[in-house]
């Protein structure tokens, strides 16, 4: 049971929470490992606190069950620190990566007293600056797999590129390449 | 065995791919809460013209189901997908195509009945089907969902049987969640399931040759039809293992009307369906790591019930949990509790049985709460209960 590793995207409505663990899921199957990916299941609603899970092991599961103690917690929007409970749930030792443009000591403040370690990464203006848009979520996922690689970040670019055909691709690969060389 | 095409799917998503390497002749569907993505998906393949398939958009669901009832008369292959609501509103034409003898596919994704209003998971909806005279399998994964949509036309359309199957996947947990699927190639498909075979003689598309179906049957001959169909669901149980066994050749996974897991030397065992034998697993995994002697029997085959393979799987067995995601009313046992009683009343060395409603209306059952009861049925069974029936994870 060790192997298996949850992950949960907390973002809100729009921003691609949703399609992130979906890809972080298929970037782990193209590798040849087991994976059980959904969304949280509610009236979803444009900017409205919506969460995501991929569950990914390299040995078969059987549960099918959803996320309430995740390993790691990614942040697509900052937005969410005073509203949501980011922490909730989250394994002792766990890990936070949140969107967040200020300092780390800062972001540390949120997470007093949480058993966790934390990193940031500046994904909405790595957004601006390579797609044009407020789009953090592949970014995100860029970020995560630098602090722990649990698949490759060739794996999760051949998937973006499937997904996001063109140029959208090569942006959206640039900018994960970039907040995989960024994240502290 | 043949290599697979490994593909990241939802259970959904997982049943529209089988469906399009199908290419049935016909698909009738209405498109609404609470339908599926099956159906939705399905639609895509054929407006981008990667099947045949006539896709007939109906008014509701009884309409769906009449479609596909008049379209398999005809010697057509028909597909249809639906939910909750849906199949009650199929309920009345779900016994014509029985009784008609069409071996129509319907997927099911298993979803609560209102009121209240409630789209999630739990398996009533098709459990109230069950007297139908439908050939009735669960799948745990998207896997399963993928498989059972391939069998379900072999099984249905067998000469010998001639009867429509539904199969059942849970609401979001399977039909929406992206797992690991190995597909088969689309020629593989078509080896396997080969053309409909009984076309009635009369649908050939002769003007010449004309029949009746459906037609007015009263005391003289109404039974006799039924116990007909009695028969070849008797008949569809033989035919599913081996429909199954020539599946698991193919694909290399291994297919039974049951699954056992661990029952080999146990003690307890949960009998379940569905995606909560995933976690019925899981659990006799931890229960195993503490020295428990429990296993796991999935029931994969609902209808026609397998009477004697559970019967030997379960005999020795002191207890058994029924996880049973349906709810029933004022019966003397759950849902899958009664079945399995009346399979087990009067043999020998047979467990007690304690049924647990559980996971209505997609409330999750936690590990733990699976292990709680685990422990609640050694209890009920050093007390000299042998039928015990509990609703558990609810507010009280």
């Amino acid at each position: 049971m060790a192997s298996i590793v949850d992950v949960r995207i907390n973002g809100r409505g729009g921003q691609g929470a949703v399609t992130a663990s979906r890809l972080l899921a298929e970037a782990a199957i193209i590798e040849g490992q087991y994976v059980h990916a959904f969304p949280n299941f509610g009236p979803e609603r444009a900017g409205a606190p919506v969460t995501s899970f991929s569950r990914i092991s390299p040995e078969p599961f059987t549960e099918k069950i959803e996320v309430y103690n995740p390993d790691i917690v990614v942040v697509i929007d900052s937005s969410l620190l005073g509203d949501v409970q980011i922490a909730e749930g989250l394994k002792p030792g766990g890990i936070i990566i949140c969107n967040y443009e200020g300092k780390l000591e800062s972001l540390k403040h949120y997470f007093e007293g949480v058993d966790s370690k934390i990193y940031k990464i500046s994904g909405t203006r790595i957004a601006r600056e390579e797609l044009g848009i407020n789009k953090p979520n592949m970014i995100m996922l860029g970020a995560l797999l630098k602090v722990v690689q649990i698949v490759k970040l060739e794996s999760l670019i051949k998937v973006t590129k499937e997904r996001f055909k063109g140029v959208i691709g090569e942006k959206n690969t640039k900018a994960i390449r970039r907040a995989y060389n960024e994240v502290e | 065995m043949i290599e697979p095409i490994v593909k990241g799917m939802t259970g959904d998503e997982a049943v529209a791919w089988a469906a399009k390497q199908i290419n049935p002749d016909v698909i009738a569907a209405y498109p609404i809460t609470p339908q599926t993505i099956i159906v939705e998906r399905f639609s895509d393949y054929v407006n981008d013209g990667l099947v045949d398939t006539s896709y007939i958009p109906v008014e509701s669901e009884h309409s769906a189901m009449s479609a596909c009832v008049g379209a398999s008369a005809t010697g057509a292959r028909v597909f249809t997908a639906t939910a909750s609501a849906g199949l009650a509103l199929m309920y009345e034409i779900l016994y014509v195509a029985s009784g008609m003898r069409l071996p129509i596919v319907l997927a099911v994704a298993n979803r609560a009945f209102s009121a209240p209003i409630n789209i999630h998971g739990e398996c009533t909806d098709q459990m109230v089907c069950r007297d139908a005279s439908w050939i009735s399998l669960f799948g745990e994964s998207a896997q399963e969902a993928y498989d059972e949509t391939i069998m379900s036309f072999k099984i249905g359309e067998n000469p010998e049987v001639m009867l429509p199957t539904m199969f059942g996947i849970e609401g979001f947990i399977v039909t929406h969640a992206l797992e690991r699927v190995d597909t088969l190639p689309d020629k593989t498909v078509k080896e396997f399931l080969g053309d409909r075979r009984v076309i009635p003689a009369c649908c050939t598309f002769n003007p010449f040759a004309v029949g009746t179906f459906g037609s007015l049957v009263l005391q003289d001959n109404y039974m006799e039809l039924k116990r007909q169909q009695e028969e070849a669901m008797q008949k569809a149980y033989h035919v599913t293992k081996n429909v199954m066994a020539e599946f698991s050749e193919i694909s290399g996974r291994d297919y039974e009307i049951i699954e056992k897991y661990n029952l080999e030397d146990a003690d307890y065992a949960f009998v379940s369906y569905g995606a909560t034998a995933g976690n019925a697993k899981a659990v006799v995994d931890r229960l195993r790591e503490k020295g428990e002697k429990v296993g796991s029997l999935k029931i994969r085959l609902y209808r026609p019930y397998p009477v004697s393979d559970i019967y030997e799987a379960l005999k020795g067995i002191k207890a058994v949990s029924i996880l049973d995601r349906s709810a029933t009313f004022g019966s003397p046992a759950t849902i899958a509790q009664n079945d399995l009683a009346a399979a087990l009343y009067g043999k020998k060395d047979v467990p007690t049985l304690h049924g647990y409603i559980n996971g209505l209306g997609g409330r999750v059952l936690l590990l733990p709460e699976i292990e709680q009861v685990y422990e609640q049925s050694k209890k009920y069974h050093e007390e000299g209960k042998a039928l015990t029936q509990d609703w558990i994870g609810y507010r009280r």
